[in-house]
């Protein structure tokens, strides 16, 4: 027997963002990049939106960032989002660039304890066998 | 565009005929009121639009089928709530150009109570990339820009309450709104936590409501009913749709660029303003809109509503109908301003009223200050 999601499954998942998720079930953070002006960029698009290259590419992340801003949500707002509040909502700024949006983990969700600024890395957690999403902790 | 400035004014303006919780008015509904309601301020007919300017689920062609009128001009840009605002620019140019003579730009949003609507909102980027963290509504997005202000340049909780304080008093001299009993910053910080740095009195209201504007050509505005106000200046931008994507969080590019673009064709500066309309879906919101704007340092925006500068009676009155968080808020709330400050230029607004209003600004946003437009208004030409 399936155990109940705990949160929206992504919806829609586009054929561009496959290697995306592709990277996360096999544990690696993929990352768009273009192939020409070497950019690293988020979310997956077919043209790179610092030069207009169409030669896209993609590279592994470190999976290490930093928090760049966050809300203690004290409420959920989708009833299909079942973790029970308080829990950190994280933009995290990413060593290579990019910001994506994820959950502060391993944290109490404490705006006296969450500090924009603090060392985070990423966190693989299994949704269902075609989908893992990427969340992230204070760093070790 | 500098050469159309004052080449158009707006005529009539009006609401719906009620606003608040309407389970039995539907969406529709409040955009034919509104709609009505403002070409008859305007001393016009519904027969006399030419030009349908509408954002949201309803397209301008189903307003004029339900209008029983064939337009020859339609605008849907719908890019959020300052969308109403943008097509004051829109407007002006195809009425300049001839494209059409009399032009409404509608608002009809059953917000609260969903009343003939069907939810159709793209979630093609946020819902693959942010609703499986528990993302999912303004809330939780624009505390993200909030916070980052706060990390910058130290404002505070406190700063943010100052915003709901002195937009609650205004609300309680505008019999239309919502909320009209005086609140302290205390009450704001008392109030219940929802998404940090938000609680309640932080965050919009959502309501059932309608909003219409009338514009028509300077020359032929003078012979309608009530006292033109003209378009001196207008601007917009957009910049992004997912706020990860906001280059420089928290200064918003698409503020400033329509900002820019409004201040230049007005031939205007921002000492000029007495009177100034703000989107504030936050608390958070019009202090930032100033900086982007460029009316002061950035972080210092919240400045302009400490010590009742921005209150009845203040140095410059800001967001004088009460405003997203106390008037309305019906989700996409970039009419309502418009209808305020055109009412502050013709001098209608009683115990509100701005003595001797001359310029008005009016900004907003669309999304998380992903999208913005920007008009410069006055009675003067």
């Amino acid at each position: 027997m399936e155990t109940e999601l705990q949160r929206p499954l992504p919806t829609p998942m586009t054929p561009e963002a496959m290697p995306y998720w592709d990277g996360l079930r096999e544990g690696k953070l993929m990352l768009p990049k273009c192939g020409d002006c070497d950019t690293p960029f988020f979310f997956p698009r077919i043209i790179c939106p610092h030069c207009h290259s169409r030669n896209i590419g993609w590279m592994q992340a470190s999976g290490k960032g930093t928090l760049y801003s966050f809300q203690i949500a004290y409420r959920a707002l989708n009833p299909h989002f079942k973790i029970p509040p308080p829990y950190v909502l994280a933009m995290v700024e990413l060593e290579e660039g990019p910001r994506i949006m994820s959950n502060l983990i391993n944290i109490e969700a404490d705006p006296a304890v969450v500090k924009i600024g603090m060392a985070v890395e990423v966190v693989y957690e299994k949704q269902t066998d075609e989908v893992t999403i990427p969340l992230f902790q204070p760093a070790s | 565009m500098k050469e159309l400035s004052n080449s158009v004014a707006i005529v009539g303006v009006d609401e719906s005929d009620e606003m608040g919780t309407l389970p039995h008015v539907s969406q529709l509904s409040l955009h034919l009121q509104a709609i009505h309601n403002a070409v008859t301020d305007a001393g016009l007919k519904v027969s006399d639009i030419d030009g349908i300017f509408t954002a949201g689920q309803h397209s301008p062609a189903l307003l004029g089928e339900a209008l029983g009128i064939t337009p020859r001009y339609v605008d849907g840009t719908t890019v959020g709530g300052c969308s109403f605002i943008m097509m004051v620019g829109h407007a002006v140019a195809a009425l300049h150009h001839g494209l059409c003579d009399v032009a409404v730009i509608s608002h009809g949003e059953s917000g609260r109570s969903g009343t003939g609507v069907t939810r159709n909102r793209d979630t093609s980027l946020s819902g693959q990339f942010e609703m499986p963290y528990g993302f999912g509504g303004a809330p939780t997005y624009f505390g993200m820009i909030t916070n980052r202000h706060m990390y910058e340049y130290g404002t505070t909780l406190e700063n943010w309450a100052d915003v709901a304080v002195s937009t609650r008093a205004w609300a309680g001299l505008n019999p239309k709104a919502k909320f009209r009993d005086p609140i302290t910053v205390q009450d704001v910080l008392d109030s219940p936590p929802l998404f940090y740095p938000f609680n309640l009195l932080n965050i919009c209201l959502v309501t059932d409501a309608g909003g219409a504007v009338v514009l028509t050509r300077a020359d032929r505005a003078k012979d309608c009913a009530k006292k033109p106000v003209y378009v001196r200046g207008a601007g917009e931008g957009t910049e992004h749709t997912l706020v990860t994507n906001m280059t420089d969080i928290p200064h918003s590019k698409a503020t400033a660029l329509s900002g820019n673009k409004a201040f230049e064709m007005a031939g205007v500066t921002h000492s000029d303003f007495d009177h100034i309309m703000l989107y504030d879906a936050f608390t958070s919101g019009p202090p930032m809109m100033l900086e982007s704007l460029g009316f002061c340092k950035p972080g210092e925006g919240v400045t302009f509503f400490e010590d009742g500068k921005s209150t009845p009676g203040g140095t410059l009155p800001i967001n004088t109908n009460g405003g997203g968080l106390s008037y309305t808020h019906s989700g996409m709330y970039g009419i309502f301003p418009i209808i305020e400050a055109v009412r502050q230029q013709r001098g209608e607004c009683g115990d509100r009223q701005v003595p001797g209003a001359k310029l008005s600004l009016v900004n907003g946003m669309g999304g998380m200050l992903s999208a913005a437009g920007t008009i410069v208004l006055s009675h003067e030409r």
